[in-house]
């Protein structure tokens, strides 16, 4: 079953083309990675599926329906997070605090709150830092907590944007792991929005790839090719597979973040 | 107790309690949410309010509150653009301060009605006055208990919230407004100068000191309540403001803890 489809789905943000006519389907449980240079669009992406963009042309259904705000089924993990103080609270406070949160009332925990929030921290193995202050808290354990945060819905598509900036490589493994191995327990859909291709590459069933406007969802061996990749830069890219990893090498600088592919 | 002898400082005492319950509840909110700036600038605003009602020959207490919800309604409306832009936050306040000033010159007033404007007066509070202050607090208390559980999700997790569909612009909206009330009373006991002493001290520390919600808002309140009745005390039997206690307190707590800290 297609979970998301869209039908030559188009978006504009002032007068710029972020996405030219892209159709795709993604099924019911799929690993999506979703690659591309800064600013490509990878989390407008995002924001189309969660209803807080419009498209300009074409058609997304999302769930069967057309993308709202608020979706219950939908987990998300924003990139960009303010410091603010209330980061001081502890991770189970910032939890709580987003369950039911479109309600008007006192944030007052029902029993069956804590049931839901024991029940996510525990599928994450972020029982013993949940009672700390968030802030310090290292960058992955962070992370783990606000997967955690976006698993309270019980959701069947998960979007996570960005989850890995700041991590050091052994917790981005350790994150890209413990995403795959909840996704698959539960059957969730995920989008992953990544700059480095290696460390998605043992989880992700299939890889989004946009550049400039244009986008292509498929098997990783289909789409990140030195013919693919050329086409899609307008420039010569080489793509290069050794021991499982894959490296790719641009002849010119400005290729956006594309050093990231090919570090070691 | 020779102190609660006089009305004046019954009064005193029940404005103190009315204004730091809600001080300490909305500046605990104020403090996560960023807008120690705004609340300040506000500040700034409603003596502009206060010199106009003034002239216009009104309560001060009245052209306080009309103007600073004006301008929190603006505030709001207009968004982050100026809520963390501190250069424009800045202007408006120095210019509300010059219009001020301009009022007080108009009104050919004297120093004593600018001086409790500015450093506040819970000496001289009329029943009136109190039960004014009663009220508001009871609906401000009673509105902010309504937009509790959205408004902390909202001001922890913006981008989180906006995705939930939790509609961040009004609530922006109705805490500002709500923040102009808590303004315009707090400055009646420490003066539109002293707000931040008032309605952000004690929440910062009860925001350092705490990690949830609930012991949170409930130590921001307990502190307020503290101090104001402490600074009473103190302003009895010594003769100095009022503003000066409260704000020298309020320096120790926050203080306090990082000197042990270095010690």
């Amino acid at each position: 079953m297609d979970l998301i489809e869209a039908n030559k789905l188009a978006v504009q943000l002032d007068h710029k083309t972020i996405l030219h006519s892209f159709s795709f389907s993604i099924a019911e449980g799929e690993f999506v990675g979703v690659l591309g240079p800064n600013g490509a669009g990878k989390s407008t992406l995002l924001k189309l599926i969660l209803g807080l963009l419009q498209p300009s042309m074409g058609t997304l259904s999302v769930l069967g329906a057309t993308p709202h705000r608020g979706h219950a089924q939908i987990g998300y993990l924003p990139q960009h997070r303010l410091v603010s103080s209330g980061f001081n609270l502890t991770g189970y406070q910032l939890l709580a605090s987003s369950l039911r949160a479109h309600r008007y009332g006192l944030p007052l925990l029902s029993s069956e709150d804590k049931t839901k929030i024991e029940s996510v921290l525990h599928a994450v193995g972020a029982q013993a830092i949940a009672r700390q202050s968030f802030l310090n808290l290292s960058g992955g354990e962070r992370q783990r907590l606000l997967l955690a945060q976006a698993l309270l819905g019980d959701p069947k598509i998960l979007l996570l944007d960005e989850p890995l900036n700041n991590l050091d490589p052994h917790y981005q493994e350790v994150l890209i792991d413990l995403v795959a191995q909840v996704a698959k327990q539960k059957k969730i859909t995920v989008l992953f929005t990544a700059h480095d291709v290696n460390a998605l590459l043992p989880v992700m069933d299939r890889v989004l790839y946009i550049v400039k406007g244009v986008a292509k969802l498929g098997l990783v061996q289909e789409v990140i090719t030195s013919d693919h990749l050329s086409s899609l830069y307008g420039t010569p890219i080489e793509v290069l597979n050794y021991k499982g990893r894959v490296f790719v090498l641009g002849q010119h600088r400005g290729l956006g973040d594309f050093h990231h592919h090919c570090h070691e | 107790m020779t102190i609660f002898q006089y009305e004046f400082m019954q009064h005193a005492f029940l404005a103190g309690l009315v204004i730091a319950i809600l001080s300490g509840a909305l500046g605990y909110f104020v403090v996560l949410r960023n807008l120690s700036f705004a609340s300040h600038a506000l500040g700034h605003i409603s003596f502009a309010g206060a010199t106009a009602a003034l002239l216009l020959g009104i309560s001060p207490l009245c052209g306080q509150l009309v103007l600073t919800l004006f301008s929190a309604f603006l505030m709001g409306i207009l968004g982050d653009r100026l809520l963390k832009n501190d250069m424009s936050i800045g202007i408006v306040l120095a210019f509300a301060l010059g219009l001020g000033s301009l009022f007080l010159s108009l009104n050919q007033g004297y120093a004593g009605q600018a001086t409790s404007i500015l450093f506040g007066n819970l000496l001289g509070v009329s029943s009136s006055t109190l039960a004014w202050m009663t009220v508001l607090t009871l609906l401000s208390v009673l509105i902010l208990a309504i937009l509790s559980r959205p408004l902390l999700f909202a001001s922890v997790e913006p981008e989180l919230a906006l995705a939930r569909g939790v509609p961040l612009t009004f609530l922006s909206v109705i805490f500002l407004c709500l923040m102009a009330v808590g303004v315009t009373l707090a400055s009646q006991a420490v003066g539109v100068l002293l707000i931040f002493t008032l309605l952000i001290g004690p929440a910062a520390i009860a925001l350092q000191w705490t990690r949830q919600f609930w012991s949170g808002i409930s130590l921001s309140i307990l502190l307020t309540v503290l101090l104001v009745f402490i600074s009473l005390f103190l302003t009895y039997y010594t003769n100095w403001p009022l503003s000066f206690w409260v704000s020298a307190l309020v320096l120790l707590l926050y203080f306090g803890k990082s000197f042990r800290a270095c010690s």
